[in-house]
């Protein structure tokens, strides 16, 4: 049983909206910035994308290559751990469908890394089937690099931690393992509507 | 890579509302007693959850202001315009009031004294929360780990935590105070009057050299700008930490 906070009304988001909005967010238009540490900013020349396994680099691409991948529009909700939730975002990005293609694997999870040594664990099943992309446009402009440009992997079922700025590539494993935030009390799967926000919610 | 204890789930807990005070205009810091609380480390934060009567809740997060050896917990919170959370906080909020809250979250934006220094504390307005809580454990701690915080506040009526940071600053083996106030200053102000950038980075802050750990907390745009700066100083990225928040919020 909650506490009742006396004297609080709050600001009730419209009814429409109200259904899309997962439990604990709240409505933002703008476009909060979080990460732990400075921006990295790699020149599109050095920056690579690659499909580990834990073995060995299975693919790999150039940022030329990446960019001449089928590429699709996504418009979606997000939600932050941090409760801010924005609607209708519109991206373009590459589906992992696309860049696991003729990989040859039976990894159950993934490790994402980033630039920065950021890192997110992630089931594939999870990103597989039109669930995930590596997004490079954002409003029809290139992702600006404190929103996790040249390239951010999108992932918009769950929290936003898990769409990993800056990504660089994964590494495909054959079990579950924390990442960054995962490792700081941040639940492992992060399912915005089951409100998994901290490790055992 | 640091592991997290593995604990329990995070429950929801009540914290009595025992003191309020007032820091500037717009800022208040809310001082709870909070039976269950297990404790924290300095830069952590809480979520708080406020229901309405008919059911309707909200729910924000808010730095730690307290150092973790005070046996209460402090917050310190910024209303924001037309901020749900925020205005209730330091408009309407009472002594005896209850907050449900449930916490310490965050274990990567944290400093305990053993984790040495030299340290470098940069806060842009009321991201200056959880480095009070850094320099209040120091100081709790008895720590002599050189310390430098750079506060950028609009204005001298505007500095949270003013009379505490004089008195720190002035104690032996305190942490050394450099204020820059960007938009206002009172007559016959002598200190920096701008923004914080890599100019003045580079006269006030720790050579790259001798190795310190850093945390940057304020508005997005000046986390990025002052993270930036430090990074062409010549900081590891690794080690500047950063917590920001954005234009929006509650």
């Amino acid at each position: 049983m909650a506490y009742i906070s006396r004297g609080f009304r709050g600001k009730r988001a419209k009814e429409r909206e109200d259904a899309r909005l997962p439990p604990g967010q709240y409505l933002v238009d703008g476009f909060p910035v979080l990460s732990a540490g400075p921006t990295p900013h790699t020149p599109l020349d050095e920056w690579t994308f690659s499909v580990d396994d834990e073995a060995a680099t299975l693919k790999t691409w150039s940022w030329e290559q990446f960019r001449a991948l089928p590429s699709e529009e996504i418009r979606v909700d997000i939600s932050c751990v941090t409760k801010w939730t924005k609607l209708d975002t519109a991206w373009e990005g590459v589906a992992i469908d696309t860049l696991l293609e003729g990989v040859e694997h039976r990894a159950t999870h993934l490790m994402a890394f980033s630039d920065g040594d950021y890192t997110t664990n992630l089931p594939v099943e999870d990103v597989l089937d039109g669930k995930a992309w590596v997004a490079f446009a954002y409003d029809g402009q290139p992702l600006e690099a404190e929103h996790g440009g040249p390239a951010r992997l999108l992932v918009p079922h769950l929290y936003f931690w898990k769409s990993a700025k800056w990504v660089r590539g994964f590494r495909l494993m054959d079990h579950d393992e924390p990442g960054f935030w995962e490792s700081y009390g941040y639940h492992i799967y992060g399912d915005p509507w089951r409100e998994q926000r901290y490790a055992g919610d | 890579m640091a592991r997290a204890a593995v604990r329990g789930r995070l429950n929801w807990t009540l914290g009595e509302v025992v003191e309020l005070i007032d820091e500037t205009p717009r800022v208040r810091s809310i001082v709870l007693d909070v039976p269950d609380w297990p404790g924290h480390r300095a830069g952590q934060h809480v979520d708080l959850r406020l229901t309405a009567e008919d059911g309707y809740q909200a729910q924000r997060s808010y730095s730690i202001a307290s150092s973790p050896e005070d046996a209460r917990l402090t917050i310190t919170v910024e209303g924001l315009p037309d901020g749900e959370v925020s205005e209730y906080l330091v408009g309407e909020l009472r002594r005896g009031d209850k907050l449900e809250l449930r916490g310490p979250i965050g274990g990567f934006f944290v400093w305990e004294a053993v984790s040495g220094g030299p340290l470098l504390l940069v806060s842009g307005g009321s991201g200056i929360v959880p480095l009070m809580s850094m320099l209040r454990h120091r100081e709790a701690a008895d720590a002599t780990i050189p310390t430098k915080l750079v506060s950028s506040s609009r204005s001298w009526d505007e500095v949270i935590y003013r009379d505490e940071l004089e008195r720190l600053a002035a104690a032996a083996n305190g942490p050394e105070v450099i204020h820059t106030l960007t938009r206002s200053q009172p007559p016959g102000w002598t200190g920096y009057a701008r923004r914080v950038d890599g100019a003045m980075l580079a006269e006030v802050a720790w050579a790259a050299s001798s190795m310190p750990m850093t945390f940057v907390c304020g508005p997005t745009s000046f986390v990025e700008s002052v993270a930036a700066a430090l990074v062409l100083l010549g900081y590891p990225a690794t080690s500047v930490k950063t917590e920001r928040f954005g234009p929006t919020g509650g």
